[in-house]
């Protein structure tokens, strides 16, 4: 357990010297690339509090990541910048209320039905967003003006410029991260854990398990609402495609591949699909088909998901 | 704790049919009968796991019939199960730990690390202690025998600091040697506790039991301290019968 703690702690280490230094040695589409990456690693790391840590298997997490994006949209005036605290306020905001919604009707069924109903209604807001002309319909719409921070006159960066961007987004990343970790650790975070392991036992230990679920449920939104505010100012450009369940399910897709349930495991699964994906359109057009294939290999020889690979030993 | 009238239909079948009985702290009420008596539906029933089809529940003086079980649970109402049910990926302290935090006044709590609530610390130790299992605090529940499982079992029950405790079979399944180390804890338990005891071994049951209630298809067929069901015709022919020959 030790030296497993510990070599995980000299990966991730090792990793964000990486990170920090890419900047100075990569290229701008590069740079570009990994603050995708980066987003995605964070969109992913809310949905497996969710599936990995309380077992709730969500195939409607694009809902809070799209509609955080929609109200950066909102938010911003057409030539203007918008604040950058009060648009990631309004953002968050967003896929909160949107979340405890959602999760005050989803969270009375559980299993194959939970799977059932959120998509259902992540679905609902996709074609809502696609049908409505004064969200841009199915073309979505343009974000001219990324937002801004201004502290009395001084701007400790610019979201304009790409290399500011990416520490921005690197940032918010590790204190995704870094948050998580706290919250697991936290009564809270046993509270939940031991919700995947045996909901009625918790129950029967006095724990109104529904009233952990639905804050769970939120807190995941928020912050798939953060990688949604992201990801639209990165952008410029908001459409329905980010509510749609092609982008739930990739996400799926990148929790599992990566590892469930893992620390790491997420931001690993949100890298190897983005790269792999970025390598195969290289090679030929049917990248989909190798994508596909390498999921199918890699779900066969490493259940547990990519994080495997770093434990050498089991626990125990 | 005390029922009156307590009854429960599955379908047509009425598995708990009029059961009155009372337990008071500082007593051991066992109840016995033969499988498919209904002593497991009347645990669930008291635990609130299951919703009663008529009658009432009474426990510390305030009527509880129809809450949910979580809220029975912080009245103080623990309960352990025939069937082990522990957390299996957490070891024998964080099963403890956990049982004991369901006594802050919420586990909304973001920030500080569940091990540094020094309160919930201490009650975790003082549950394993008192069950006999302070050697094994680091091991996974998974990796514990099954004697030891059930000691957790009752463990995490005492964690949650209960006024009443539900003991549904505790000895199920235990060789001669924990069944007796179980006996031992169960009586060091009772002088604190109103306990309500379903068992099948006999020997402890006339050990522990200050009252004895048998049942036999979902009613009650004789109530009163041992000796007296014991001497009790009907009991002997109905159940004790078979054995004492």
């Amino acid at each position: 357990m030790d030296r497993q703690a510990r070599s995980l702690q000299v990966l991730l280490l090792a990793g964000l010297v990486a990170l920090v230094a890419f900047p100075f040695v990569g290229e701008k589409f590069y740079v570009q690339f990994i603050t995708k990456v980066m987003i995605m690693a964070m969109f992913a790391m809310s949905l497996d509090l969710l599936v990995g840590y309380t077992g709730l298997v969500s195939l409607g997490h694009a809902l809070p990541f799209g509609l955080a994006a929609y109200a950066l949209m909102f938010v911003t005036p057409e030539y203007q910048a918008a604040g950058f605290w009060t648009s990631v306020a309004a953002s968050m905001g967003v896929a909160a209320i949107a979340s405890l919604v959602v999760g005050l009707l989803v969270l009375r069924t559980s299993g194959i039905y939970f799977i059932m109903v959120t998509l259902a209604f992540g679905q609902m807001a996709y074609y809502y967003v696609h049908d409505s002309k004064y969200l841009g319909g199915s073309d979505g719409k343009f974000i001219y003006v990324r937002p801004a921070l201004e502290l009395f006159g001084w701007k400790p960066f610019d979201l304009e410029n790409h290399t500011h961007f990416y520490y921005v987004a690197l940032a918010l990343m590790v204190f995704v991260y870094v948050s998580l970790r706290v919250l697991l650790a936290s009564p809270f975070g046993r509270v939940i854990v031991a919700i995947k392991e045996n909901e009625h036992r918790l129950r029967m230990l006095g724990f109104a398990t529904f009233r952990y679920k639905l804050v769970c449920f939120v807190l995941a939104g928020m912050l798939a609402g953060l990688a949604g505010w992201l990801a639209a100012a990165q952008d410029g450009l908001v459409n329905p495609e980010m509510l749609s369940w092609h982008q739930s399910g990739q996400l799926l897709m990148m929790v599992i591949l990566g590892g469930m349930g893992t620390p790491a495991g997420p931001v690993l699964g949100a890298a190897a699909l983005k790269v792999l994906e970025l390598v195969f359109q290289g090679w030929t057009k049917h990248w989909q088909l190798l994508l596909g294939g390498f999921i199918v290999l890699s779900v066969l020889f490493m259940p547990r998901g990519l994080a495997q690979i770093f434990n050498w030993k089991r626990r125990g | 704790m005390r029922t009156a009238g307590l009854r429960r239909l599955f379908g047509g079948l009425a598995a708990v049919n009029g059961v009155s009985l009372e337990c008071h702290v500082g007593r051991l009420h066992a109840v016995i009968g033969p499988n498919g008596a209904g002593k497991t539906t009347l645990i669930n029933l008291l635990s609130g796991e299951l919703a009663p089809s008529a009658g009432r529940i009474e426990i510390l003086g305030r009527e509880v019939t129809g809450l949910a079980a979580h809220r029975i649970s912080q009245l103080g109402v623990g309960r352990s199960y025939q069937l082990t049910n522990v957390f299996m990926r957490f070891t024998a302290f964080e099963n403890c730990r956990l049982a004991a935090q369901s006594r802050l006044a919420s586990s909304m709590r973001f920030l500080r690390p569940a091990t540094r609530y020094r309160e919930v610390n201490e009650a975790a130790a003082r549950a394993l202690a008192l069950a006999e299992l302070s050697g094994r605090e680091n091991t996974v529940a998974a990796e514990l025998s099954h004697g030891e499982r059930r000691q957790l079992e009752v463990a995490m029950t005492l964690a949650t600091r209960p006024k009443v405790l539900l003991l549904d079979e505790p000895l199920a399944g235990m060789g001669a040697e924990e069944s007796a180390r179980m006996v031992e804890l169960l009586r060091k338990l009772a002088p604190g506790h109103a306990m309500l005891l379903v068992e099948h071994d006999m020997d402890a049951v006339f050990a522990l039991a200050d009252t004895l209630t048998v049942m036999v298809d979902g009613a009650v067929l004789a109530s009163g301290t041992p000796a007296a069901v014991r001497a009790n015709d009907a009991v002997q022919r109905a159940y004790l019968g078979e054995t004492d020959d």
